[in-house]
């Protein structure tokens, strides 16, 4: 377990085999230990308090980790993902939009990248006034640009309208947005939080547009709640998760209580909304919410998800990541609690953008290049620390730490074991470039993610997977489409020369192995998600005394716990 | 009777058919005498509904001017809407539906009725024989025996005239035991562990009543099946309180004092309204989109659907670890012993025996566990979901049966020779069929009813190969251990194949099947042809060889 994954520890009293020690990881992994000496475990409990809590950047794992790469090698790491080139690849820079460098320096807005695509009519002092006017100095950019409907998607964070103030320059502001859209003369501004938020805030100077101030828009909440409701949705998640022999009823109304899938469907509806407003009226949309880093982000990238096939593909993912979270200023640092800072800043607003594309996949099986493993793995590097794309809380921080230089990126590490993350049923021609995606959203459709949730638990999970299975299969056909050439090619050639010497044949076996996918050192993990061999079709580990059928199992056999050995000592786990 | 009486009106033009999801066709509705039927007149989209009245759950009727709109709802959970023009019309078509689909006779429906268009290869009535069954018994224990005692369903009117029995134990005490037993349902074997020759048992519930009652036979019965000096498990499939309250009835359970080789388990599984009322709320709640996430989960909730099936699987499991892991013998009951002791008998056996998983394995595990066994088809599935009118035999017990199966195929993918597809369809039939399979409430009213002359059997149908193609799991490896699902609730899901079927598109779901079965067969093709590649290299080595030698 690296340290940066624990997120709490906690001491229970004292029993007769020992003192407990159970930690918390930001993985929803749950480990339990029995240290035989309470001195011991005290050690323990205050070491791991420490080590996982960091103050400083520098201490972070991913600034000590070195994966035997050489100087050229990280560089090209960290250029594997070029926001320019996306930029590009969506129509921009054109007629109506353009690169600004108004925030070169981060002047204008410290939270932002440098680069900014604005439209052409917004010129400087516009920018300058706009940024005035919105919280954080993060005024109207674009984030996606729909290159058929001519639409936008763009982002900036709430006007500071408080009750009555106004700004030209923001209105001009939206006013440029909506003429660069030559097929729609209106543009919609979401604001995705609660109204009740929405109008709280305006009683500290903040606020929300109103529509009378500027012309043609059409304004709408959305209703997604903000971070510290979140927080407490997922702690309640995981109390009902980390209950252990629940009823079914106590499982669903613990769910329930938790507001966990309500609020995954509100992402999901507001992206809805979106998409809706580019690809059936093609207007442009404005998103923001408070500081716009937390719910715009989710709303937006999931906006651009489903109008564009190219964020279906493992690199497109990567490079919407990049884009509508990193470089945009998702505070991943404050979010994830990569140091020792306010618990309040944190909130899984990254996992419920993950979970909602799960969602996606579970509707779409055949849309998506990336599998579950590709996001699973995605979350676990978010709170790992380990590779540098996550650290800081915008670019300005990650340029000052120089990140580039002395950590890695850790998308070529995923590219090079892409295999594992491929999605067997993927088919490109599902989605043509630019189709939408449709998905449904009554709420039976959503599912708790027991693969997120419950990922180290394995009784829980089918003792056999069709995925992995299939996966296998696709990647031996492969192998088998290879054998077959050389095998006639080989006919051929005795056919040939069938008065040539004959050349001892090699009998290769019957079935080749399929192609053993190792993994590399980095990603070394106990239990690796997706194992990768014929095994998977054995049920091992399907055992009656791990499913507690009955208060008769511990009578009767009770399951010796296995032994593991700790530096300080033998501990019983008994997780 | 004929059924012209009840025909009023047996055509309407210009009806529109409604159904979610699909665009609104018009064509023609004809009434018969056992369908419903439904064709759209326009050549270049010609369609055809067919629905069996039995399959009817409940039909409601609205009239706006005078255009009339019927909703039907079928047992199979599917709603469609007819309107049709014209007031008398529309009244007198719904009123026909609603008494073809409630005859009250049973030799009046379908299955009498249908001629197979099909060629019989094997006659479904004779696949699966109690006969069959005890030779392989036979094969590998000489302990039991095949009782005639109840030729003429003379002792027990809902037990096959065959059953298998402890040798040791003859008829004069067997009509002994079957005094001592709720409806005569005297102790039989349900089903022998090869593994370790332990077996299960099933019955009904001992008349112990409130003094206590004992019978010698009964406890010698059960006794014989114990290995000397081992103990065996009687799962009680109520609750304790619940068996203590039965003594008042002349029910009860078997007492330690008297049973003293015997450890009695108590699991309670709920039974009749309790599982009807469960299923109504189920498919009410997923029948309604508009449900914000919160009522959706708390409707789930509610329900107790998924609660049952948890009790339901966790006995099974319980039996099965009883024989399997503990090495004991169990013997199952509930009150009557024709409903949850079934269940749980039936799903241990398919934890246990890798013959169960297979498709033959498993229709014959249906028909000696539920049919021969005495559960009352006829009863339990006269109504489903929509039934307005309270009637009290009603339950899923069959469907939470294959919901169950369906969980543990879910958490075992490859262990299964049969798909989802097979289990749906067993529950339509059950419901409503062509077939007499599910007809009567047990063998001796089948035999009155001579459903074996009189009717096609759903097996008859079901193994053919084109039918049996349908239903194989591309995925099936056979594996001869024991499966040991889980059942913690993040583990349990709803049977979406079952209850959201006509509730949401399912294309890309049914694209992506068909995109996973095609990978498992080009791989299969592929693996052919490689071999085939590599014999044919072979051969020429060894023609070189032999060249070479000469």
């Amino acid at each position: 377990i690296l340290h940066h994954h624990i997120a709490a520890v906690e001491k229970l009293p004292l029993t007769t085999s020992g003192c407990p020690l159970v930690i918390q990881c930001k993985n929803f992994r749950i480990v339990h230990f029995v240290v035989p000496r309470e001195r011991d475990c005290h050690d323990i409990y205050n070491s791991l308090l420490q080590l996982s809590r960091t103050a400083k950047y520098e201490e972070l794992y991913a600034f000590s980790y070195n994966p035997k790469q050489n100087e050229s090698e990280q560089v090209k790491g960290w250029q594997l993902i070029d926001l320019a080139e996306e930029y590009k690849r969506m129509g921009v820079p054109n007629s109506n939009w353009q690169l600004s460098d108004a925030n070169r320096d981060y002047k204008i807005c410290e939270t932002y990248p440098k680069e900014l695509y604005v439209p052409r009519t917004a010129s400087k002092p516009i920018i300058v006034g706009s940024s005035k006017f919105r919280s954080k100095g993060r005024f109207p950019v674009l984030s996606y640009y729909h290159k058929n409907k001519e639409a936008a998607i763009c982002r900036c964070s709430q006007p500071l309208s408080g009750f009555s103030a106004r700004c030209l320059e923001d209105e001009h502001m939206l006013q440029a947005i909506s003429k660069a859209n030559p097929s729609n003369r209106y543009m919609y501004v979401m604001d995705t939080r609660p109204k009740l938020n929405a109008m709280a805030n305006r009683a500290a100077g903040k606020g929300y547009e109103n529509e009378d101030n500027y012309s043609n828009i059409r304004f709408q909440f959305v209703g997604i709640e903000n971070i510290h409701v979140m927080r407490s949705s997922l702690q309640k998640l995981l109390e009902v998760s980390g209950t252990k022999g629940l009823s079914v009823n106590d499982f669903l109304s613990g769910l329930e209580n938790s507001g966990w899938l309500r609020h995954i469907k509100a992402v999901l509806d507001a992206a809805v909304f979106l998409v809706k407003a580019i690809a059936v009226e093609s207007a442009s949309v404005l998103v923001h919410c408070s500081d716009g880093w937390d719910r715009t982000s989710q709303v937006c990238s999931l906006g651009a998800l489903l109008l564009d096939s190219y964020y279906r593909t493992i690199r497109g993912f990567m490079v919407l990541i990049e884009k509508d979270w990193i470089s945009f200023g998702h505070k991943f640092s404050d979010r994830c609690c990569q140091l020792d800072g306010d618990p309040k800043e944190i909130s899984p607003v990254f996992t419920q953008f993950l979970e909602s594309v799960w969602n996606l996949t579970e509707q779409f099986p055949q849309a998506f290049e990336y599998n579950e493993a590709f996001l699973l793995q995605i979350h676990e590097h978010v709170h790992s620390c380990q590779f540098g794309n996550f650290l800081g809380n915008c670019q300005k921080e990650r340029e000052e730490l120089k990140l580039k230089e002395k950590t890695y990126s850790l998308w070529p590490f995923l590219l090079d074991e892409q295999k594992r993350y491929q999605n067997p049923l993927y088919n490109p021609d599902f989605s043509p470039e630019l189709t939408l995606l449709e998905p449904n959203t009554v709420s039976f459709n959503f599912k708790f993610w027991r693969n997120m949730y419950h990922q180290f638990d394995r009784s829980m999970h089918p003792r056999q997977s069709v995925f992995n299975l299939i996966m296998n299969m696709s990647e031996q056909n492969k192998q088998l489409e290879q054998d077959i050439k050389e095998l006639e090619a080989k006919i051929k050639q005795r056919n040939g020369q069938s008065d040539a010497f004959p050349v001892k044949e090699h009998q290769q076996p019957a079935h080749p192995a399929p192609l053993a996918l190792k993994t590399p050192p980095c990603f070394k993990k106990e239990q690796p998600l997706i194992p990768v061999n014929d095994a998977v079709r054995t049920i091992e580990g399907s055992n009656a005394a791990d499913n507690r059928y009955s208060e008769f199992v511990t009578e009767y056999s009770k399951a010796e716990p296995a032994v593991v050995s700790l530096e300080y000592g033998v501990a019983r786990m008994t997780c | 009777m004929e059924f012209a009486e009840l025909i009023k009106t047996p055509r309407a033009d210009n009806v529109v058919l409604h159904r979610p999801f699909y665009l609104a066709v018009e064509g023609t509705l004809c009434l018969t005498g056992h369908h419903l039927i439904f064709s759209s007149r326009r050549q270049d989209n010609a369609e055809e509904l067919w629905l069996l009245h039995s399959n009817i759950d409940s039909i409601e009727k609205r009239f706006v001017g005078s255009l009339g709109t019927i909703i039907i709802k079928c047992k199979d959970l599917r709603i469609i809407q007819l309107d049709i023009p014209g007031m008398e019309e529309c009244l007198n078509i719904a009123s026909s539906i609603e008494a073809l689909s409630t005859l009250d006779s049973v030799t009046l429906m379908y299955p009498f009725f249908y001629r197979p268009m099909f060629e019989i290869i094997e006659d479904g009535w004779r696949s699966f024989l109690p006969d069959q069954e005890f030779e392989l018994l036979s094969s590998v224990t000489d302990e039991w025996r095949l009782s005639c005692i109840n030729k003429e369903f003379s002792v027990c009117p809902s037990y096959p005239p065959v059953v298998i029995v402890p040798k040791s134990i003859d008829d004069e005490a067997l009509r002994k035991v079957a005094m001592f037993r709720h409806g005569s349902r005297f102790p039989v074997l349900s089903y022998y562990h090869k593994k370790n020759g332990m077996v299960m048992m099933r019955s009904s519930q001992p008349l112990t009543g409130t003094n206590g009652r004992r019978c010698k036979e009964d406890e010698k019965l059960i006794n014989a099946t114990l290995r000397p000096g081992k103990r065996g498990y009687i799962i009680d499939t109520r609750s304790l309180n619940v068996a203590q309250q039965a003594r008042a009835k002349g029910g009860g359970f078997e007492q330690e004092a008297h049973y003293p080789q015997w450890r009695r388990i108590h699991k309670c599984i709920e039974r009749f309204n309790i599982l009807q009322e469960s299923l109504i709320k189920l498919v009410e709640a997923c029948n309604d989109q508009s449900h914000n996430m919160d009522r959706w989960l708390s409707k789930l909730e509610a329900s107790n659907w998924l609660t049952h099936i948890k009790e339901i699987l966790t006995a099974a499991c319980l039996a099965a670890q009883c024989i399997d892991r503990e090495g004991a013998s169990v013997l199952v009951h509930g009150t009557e012993g024709t409903d949850s002791t079934l269940q749980v008998t039936s799903l241990a056996q398919i934890i246990l025996d890798p013959r169960c998983r297979t498709i033959r394995g498993f229709e014959s595990l249906v028909v000696r566990e539920w049919l021969q066994a005495g559960h009352p088809f006829q009863q339990r599935c006269a109504q489903s979901a929509y039934s307005n009118s309270k009637q009290k035999w009603e339950a899923p017990v069959f469907l939470l049966f294959l919901d169950c199966v369906w969980q543990i195929l879910r958490q075992f993918p490859c262990s299964f020779e049969f798909n989802e597809q097979f289990l749906i369809m067993l529950f339509e039939h059950a419901y409503a069929s062509q077939f007499g399979t599910f007809l009567g409430n047990n063998e001796n009213e089948r035999s009155k009813l001579k459903l074996l002359q009189k009717t096609m059997s759903l097996w008859s149908w079901v193994n053919r190969s084109e039918e049996l193609s349908k239903f194989q799991n591309p995925l099936f490896e056979a594996n001869s251990l024991v499966i040991w699902p889980s059942v913690a609730p993040q583990s349990l899901q709803l049977w979406e194949g079952v209850f959201l079927r006509w509730n949401r598109p399912s294309k890309f779901l049914d694209e992506a099947h068909e995109e996973m079965i095609s990978i498992i067969k080009y791989n299969k093709e592929l693996q052919a042809k490689v071999n085939a590649l590599r014999r044919q290299l072979a051969e020429m080595e060894t023609d070189d060889r032999m060249q070479e030698n000469l």
